[in-house]
């Protein structure tokens, strides 16, 4: 625990706001988004003339269809607000680090209540094609053959047919059946916990029962990871209001405190050159999270932890301490540990899994429903009050410990 | 039968940084930027060496064999008809850590297994040798067991 206090403390989430959440909505982003903040805005007992800093990641433009969301002066422009500061983009502690950036701001007296939003309509995007792999939707020029040619970081990866974060956390994941012993009925445990949550999420976007016998039959994407593995891409928008901590007596809800952040990346920024292929940043992240803190894993009463794809949940689960290192396999196995009655509940709302990809805010925004104490039928038992959240997989990675 | 790969191989733009690596197969050999000054293989090609901050870089052939690391069968089509395939990861036998992304080839997926000795053989697509690797076919009367890692001069590079 360092002597300063860290300057995260300063900083409160003051309030929340979800959007319509589902399946080809046919909205525009900028619709969800304006949605979702001004449910955030309100939420936190403010107005728009309040806000003055905005956030989001990772920005206009990145990625392929309906992943970027609108960018900050999109927002900014619709709700007409005036800013003190602003910031978007994709490098960083993953989806966190807007609200890091946002952190960082109202400590430094940058802004006193910053709006950040994280929006994504892949599902409109994709129509009923499905999920598409990166090289499907290039821009790039062809060359010889008129195919497009690629340069930077995917020049290792889309030569091979490594086309998709599935095929390269399918690397992760085979690493850590060979490593750990994991198995599929195992990791099956991480869908069908989020599944059985997910039946008390109305926003979710799979709510039927599925068994194991389901999961073991679904089909093959990239060994070890089956359908049941990857996140089911939606349409949604999350907001956050992040004040500063002078405004927690005003606050209309519990404010949630941010306790401390997880931001470092010790290995090499790569998919596959990290030097340990079983965690990559996860474990740098969540250290550091940990050093600027004086609560350990055993405080924490619920956890929410990133499963764009299955393993990424187990590999936060060790990284965090939460539980040994090699054995969350075992420790999510039968599903009674991770349950909403359980010691450690995971992903409350039914995570990425089943609730949606709302690609990490969703995880954020049910955290602090929960912290609240106004998650109903899914509420964790024992008014819990301290809460870890995890974004990010491979050379992205981001947590915070959030208090009541 | 499970292909070598995808049926429609997305290639690198070849510019002077990486020209040397995907066109090295063109002798059969593969290539990494290396330190003259400490021998520590850097990839992907860099200005310095990260472990001596050296500039004396140059393409040095290595041994082609490589241990599997980590695979994954593809199933997804993300082309429509395409077969299953083996996306690997191999760390080259000359330094710990140093690491391709590939395609296992010549073999079926219940064959494969980590930590597996493999070797590059280059497919050409265009002006472009992709680093594919085997299972190593070893000489009568092996020396060493199959998952044993070779290499008589294992860098020290991170
Ligand atoms: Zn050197």
């Amino acid at each position: 625990m360092s002597l300063v206090e860290p300057l995260e403390r300063r900083a409160i989430i003051s309030g929340i706001g979800q959007s319509a959440v589902g399946r080809r909505l046919n909205r525009s982003d900028l619709d969800l988004t304006v949605e979702a903040c001004l449910e955030a805005i309100a939420d936190a007992g403010l107005t728009r003339d309040d806000i003055d800093g905005l956030a989001t990641y990772p920005g206009a433009g990145i990625g392929t269809g309906g992943f970027a969301g609108p960018g900050t002066p999109e927002v900014q422009d619709a709700l007409r607000l005036n800013l003190s500061w602003h910031d978007g983009g994709s490098e960083g502690p993953a989806q966190m680090r807007a609200l890091f950036a946002a952190c960082l701001a109202v400590g430094a007296g940058l802004a006193r209540h910053v709006l950040i939003y994280r929006t994504v309509t892949e599902s409109t995007a994709q129509g009923t094609g499905g999920r598409q792999g990166i090289g499907a939707s290039s821009e790039h020029e062809g060359e010889q053959s008129g195919l497009p040619r690629f340069s930077g970081f995917l020049q290792w990866y889309l030569p091979f047919g490594a086309v998709s974060a599935v095929n390269w956390i399918a690397l992760v994941a085979k690493r850590r059946f060979h490593e750990f012993g994991l198995s599929r009925e195992q990791l099956a445990y991480v869908a069908l916990n989020g599944r059985k949550n997910a039946a008390y999420n109305p926003k979710a976007i799979y709510r039927d029962t599925m068994t194991l016998e389901d999961y073991l039959s679904a089909r093959m994407i990239s060994t070890p990871l089956c359908l049941y593995d990857c996140d089911a891409p939606c349409d949604g928008s999350t907001a956050l209001v992040v004040s500063h901590v002078d405004y927690s007596p005003d606050t209309p809800q519990h404010p949630c405190h941010i306790h401390a952040i997880g931001t470092a990346i010790k290995g090499r920024p790569s998919w596959d050159q990290f030097d340990d292929m079983t965690t990559m940043a996860a474990r740098d992240a969540a250290k550091s999270m940990w050093q600027r803190s004086d609560l350990g894993p055993a405080d924490v009463q619920l956890a929410q932890l990133y499963d764009g794809f299955s393993v990424l949940a187990l590999v936060w689960l060790e990284a965090l301490g939460l539980c040994p290192v090699g054995e969350s396999g075992l420790f999510v196995e039968g599903g009674d540990r991770i349950a909403l009655d359980g010691a450690l509940p995971l992903n409350t709302a039914g995570g990425q899994l089943s609730a949606g990809r709302l690609h990490g805010f969703g995880l954020l925004h049910e955290a602090c429903v929960q912290l609240r104490h106004q998650a109903g039928e899914r509420q964790v038992p024992g008014e819990p009050e301290v809460a870890v959240v995890s974004n990010g997989g491979g050379p992205l990675a981001g947590s915070v410990l959030l208090t009541r | 039968m499970t292909a070598d790969g995808p049926p429609l191989r997305l290639l690198p733009r070849l510019d002077d940084t990486n020209r040397f690596f995907w066109t090295s197969g063109a002798d059969g050999r593969l290539r990494f930027l290396r330190c003259q000054e400490c021998l520590t293989y850097v990839h992907p090609p860099a200005p310095i060496c990260p472990s001596c901050l050296g500039s004396k870089l140059t393409p040095d052939a290595v041994s082609g064999r490589a241990t599997l690391h980590s695979y994954t069968v593809n199933h997804q089509q993300w082309i429509p008809g395409s077969q299953e395939y083996i996306i690997a990861l191999v760390e080259i036998d000359e330094q710990e850590g140093l690491r391709l992304t590939t395609n296992l080839t010549a073999c079926e997926p219940e064959e494969a297994a980590i930590g597996m000795a493999v070797e590059v053989v280059f497919a050409l697509h265009d002006d472009v040798y992709l680093p594919l690797f085997r299972p190593l076919r070893r000489p009568k009367a092996p020396q060493s067991a199959p998952d044993q890692r070779g290499g008589p001069q294992k860098g020290k590079g991170r």
